[in-house]
């Protein structure tokens, strides 16, 4: 296969995907560190490379409600946000997957204010999980372009018809450059066909979208938009599959195991610090400490199933979590643990909190927690949710 | 810019006699609904309408019963103008030919939650028609006050006392407003003169671009007005110089009316069960604020 890669950013092989994408309609509001993606697609409009309507909107409410709105006539949309910005949108996020609009959205996570941080961490889309958009979260600039061609085709098919986030760690992945294999528009026309749906409104076949509905008729609507969510998980496999015969990359759908065969204890975690995990585990690995990876990649719809195939091979699971339900304990935690609960099976448990504003996560802490979870599995540590650069557990 | 002067008439005789919004669920007597149904029949089939929460979409999209005849859609409450611009362009990009999209907002949809949007849109020039129908307070939520509730009003959250006459504040001057963005067309109107109204949404169709018509619209259960007075009462506003109908085109205001004499603001406010608390002082505040008002839109408009 031919390729062409390029020496690019995060952000700018987004807008590689995006561009590639052919989206009609392109809404966003700038914030730090997604900028650089609205710069390259405005340049791109302006040089004639993209055919789409950019709009100039003075508001991330006005991003989704703008994407909303052509979406609601059958155009294919992007916008990208960050932390407050994403934040800002939060009544759009329920409103468009409510309606059933498959806008595609980049999200460059970032750590919410008080206290301003404009650095990475996964509060902002985490503390959105319950918005009824498809989540997705990716380790390298490559996967990030990947996943907006992906994106589009999950979203818009027939059975989903939902929303989709795709995030991209702030800095860390959005600023920092490597090599990107560029796809052939002509390859990604033939994996991404027209945008058809028949939830927008025509002129043929005009339509009252958005409305009201009675305590009668609430819960039907609720009820299928969970169901669309339940029926992504099999187009993610579908559509990793077709991309992978397509372009020769596969992302293995819901979840990638990193050394978990035979592994003893696994720590998860999402994006970016998947790649600092992989190199603890090819180091302990080394000196014969049987450790591995779950990166989750979707974290809705949740890989339920993985989790619990995984817990059922395993003696100890930690979790890295980006990100602080205050009052308890990691949002990732929270759902892994949930998974794990429905199994007959004991496993040993704990929640590493941290990599909060930016701080970095080291390789050195990422030993200390696998340490602290083979300790576990021998009765010699305790299961613990805690602060790991504060050497805290979370309610001392 | 189109020329205006060729396009055609719209009025009672020639008018479509198809209905665009009907089966809904408004109050008896209600003007906002008089305006849409007016609005929609200038504006006609290939038009996308769309509403922020208020009244209109409250009464018109009760699933399954949908009170549009046209394509419509009920917008985020602050973002009416931003789904109306992403229709436009949605439209637009989808080589859509001869449509109009059109808002139908209320004064605190437009005037207050709405507002940076609206200036979005209006900047952007997006081919929008946002239609303000001011019934002047928060209806939908039961009579809450809004940015656009007049000097005196008794309202829900602004009741009338012995410490606080009901409101305090005057109309923010929201046609002057939107002018300042250097729109192509905006307009006052009152369904109390509906031809005016009809000529305006006519003019504002043929328009390309952001377009903006603020329309007066009566309110029997939150004014506390007889339910068959509601055109009367629109046109009483409007003959006592509280109401005022101009238009702002190629950057010049003009007044349609200019009366010699004005209508009693008396009258027309002890008609209405939300001023009568109000004092002969409270009357006069009005009435010099009247004053002032068209003293300079007379001096600066003509």
């Amino acid at each position: 296969m031919k390729t062409n890669k390029i020496f690019i950013s995060g952000d700018e092989a987004v807008a590689q995907g995006v561009r590639l994408s052919r989206p009609h309609v392109i809404a966003a509001y700038p914030i730090t560190p997604q900028t650089i993606t609205v710069e390259r697609l405005s340049e791109m409009v302006e040089a004639g490379e993209m055919d789409g309507e950019y709009m100039h909107v003075e508001s991330e409410h006005s991003a989704i409600s703008a994407t909303m709105g052509a979406s609601a006539v059958g155009a294919r949309t992007f916008t990208a946000s960050s932390s407050q910005g994403l934040l800002y949108m939060a009544e759009g996020l329920h409103y468009c997957s409510g309606g059933r609009w498959p806008v595609v959205m980049m999200n460059a996570n970032r750590s919410v204010a008080l206290p301003w941080s404009i650095y990475g961490d996964q509060r902002d889309s985490l503390s959105l999980l319950d918005c009824g958009w498809i989540q997705v979260y990716v380790e390298d600039a490559q996967e990030a372009l990947d996943m907006i061609i992906q994106a589009y085709k999950i979203a818009e098919h027939k059975d989903v018809l939902t929303p989709m986030m795709v995030n991209l760690d702030g800095f860390i992945l959005t600023h920092t450059y490597e090599l990107v294999e560029i796809p052939e528009q002509k390859m990604v026309d033939e994996f991404l066909p027209p945008f058809q749906t028949p939830n927008k409104m025509s002129f043929e076949e005009p339509k009252n979208l958005g409305f009201s509905s009675k305590p009668d008729d609430n819960t039907e609507f609720k009820y299928q938009q969970n169901e669309a969510m339940f029926k992504a998980v099999d187009v993610i496999r579908e559509v990793d599959q077709e991309f992978a015969e397509k372009f020769g990359r596969k992302y293995h759908d819901m979840v990638e195991e990193y050394r978990c065969e035979d592994a003893d204890v696994v720590l998860v975690a999402l994006g970016s610090v998947c790649g600092t995990v992989r190199v603890v585990v090819d180091k302990m690995r080394a000196a014969g400490k049987k450790v591995g990876l779950l990166k989750i990649r979707y974290m809705r719809p949740f890989p339920e199933a993985e989790v619990k195939d995984l817990a059922q091979r395993v003696q100890a699971i930690g979790v890295i979590d980006k990100d602080i339900s205050f009052g308890y304990e990691g949002t990732v935690y929270t759902n892994v643990n949930s998974a794990i609960s429905k199994i007959d099976k004991y496993v040993f448990k704990s929640n590493f909190v941290g990599g909060l504003g930016g701080r970095d996560i080291t390789k050195a802490e990422i030993e200390d927690m696998f340490n602290h979870l083979l300790d576990g599995i021998e009765k010699k540590s305790e299961e613990k949710v805690e602060f790991f650069s504060l050497n805290v557990e979370t309610n001392d | 810019m189109t020329n205006l002067v060729d396009i055609p008439k719209v009025n009672a005789k020639n008018m479509t006699e198809k209905e665009f919004f009907y089966g809904h669920k408004a109050c008896a007597g209600c003007g906002g609904s008089v305006a849409v149904r007016l609005a929609l029949k200038v504006l006609g089939e290939r038009t996308y309408t769309a509403l922020p929460a208020g009244c209109m979409s409250a009464v018109g999209f009760i699933y399954p019963q949908m009170a549009f005849n046209t394509n419509a859609i009920i917008t985020t409450f602050p973002g009416a103008a931003s789904m109306a611009s992403g229709i436009a362009a949605g439209a637009k990009a989808l080589g859509q030919k001869d449509v109009k999209t059109v808002v139908f907002a209320g004064d605190g949809g437009t005037a207050d939650i709405g507002f940076q949007a609206l200036s979005g849109m209006i900047d952007r020039n997006d081919d929008v028609l946002y239609i303000c129908y001011d019934n002047e307070a928060y209806m939908n939520t039961g009579i809450q006050k809004s940015g656009l509730t007049p000097y005196g009003t008794k309202t829900t959250t602004t009741p009338a006392g012995k410490n606080i006459p009901g409101t305090v504040t005057h109309k923010k001057n929201l046609f002057e407003i939107i002018a300042a963005h250097d729109i192509a067309y905006a307009a006052t109107a009152s369904i109390g003169y509906p031809q005016d109204f009809l000529n305006k949404v006519n003019k504002a169709k043929h328009t390309k671009g952001a377009t903006f018509i603020h329309v007066y619209a009566s309110c029997p259960t939150g004014w506390g007005t007889p339910t068959e007075t509601s055109i009367e009462i629109a046109k009483d506003a409007v003959d006592c110089g509280l109401i005022f109908l101009a238009e702002f085109e190629d950057g010049e205001y003009k007044l349609n009316r200019n009366p010699k004499e004005f209508a009693s603001v008396k009258d027309y406010l002890k008609k209405q069960g939300r001023f009568k608390h109000m004092t002969d002082e409270d009357i006069q505040c009005v009435i010099e604020n009247r004053d002032r008002k068209w003293a300079r839109m007379r001096k600066q408009w003509l």
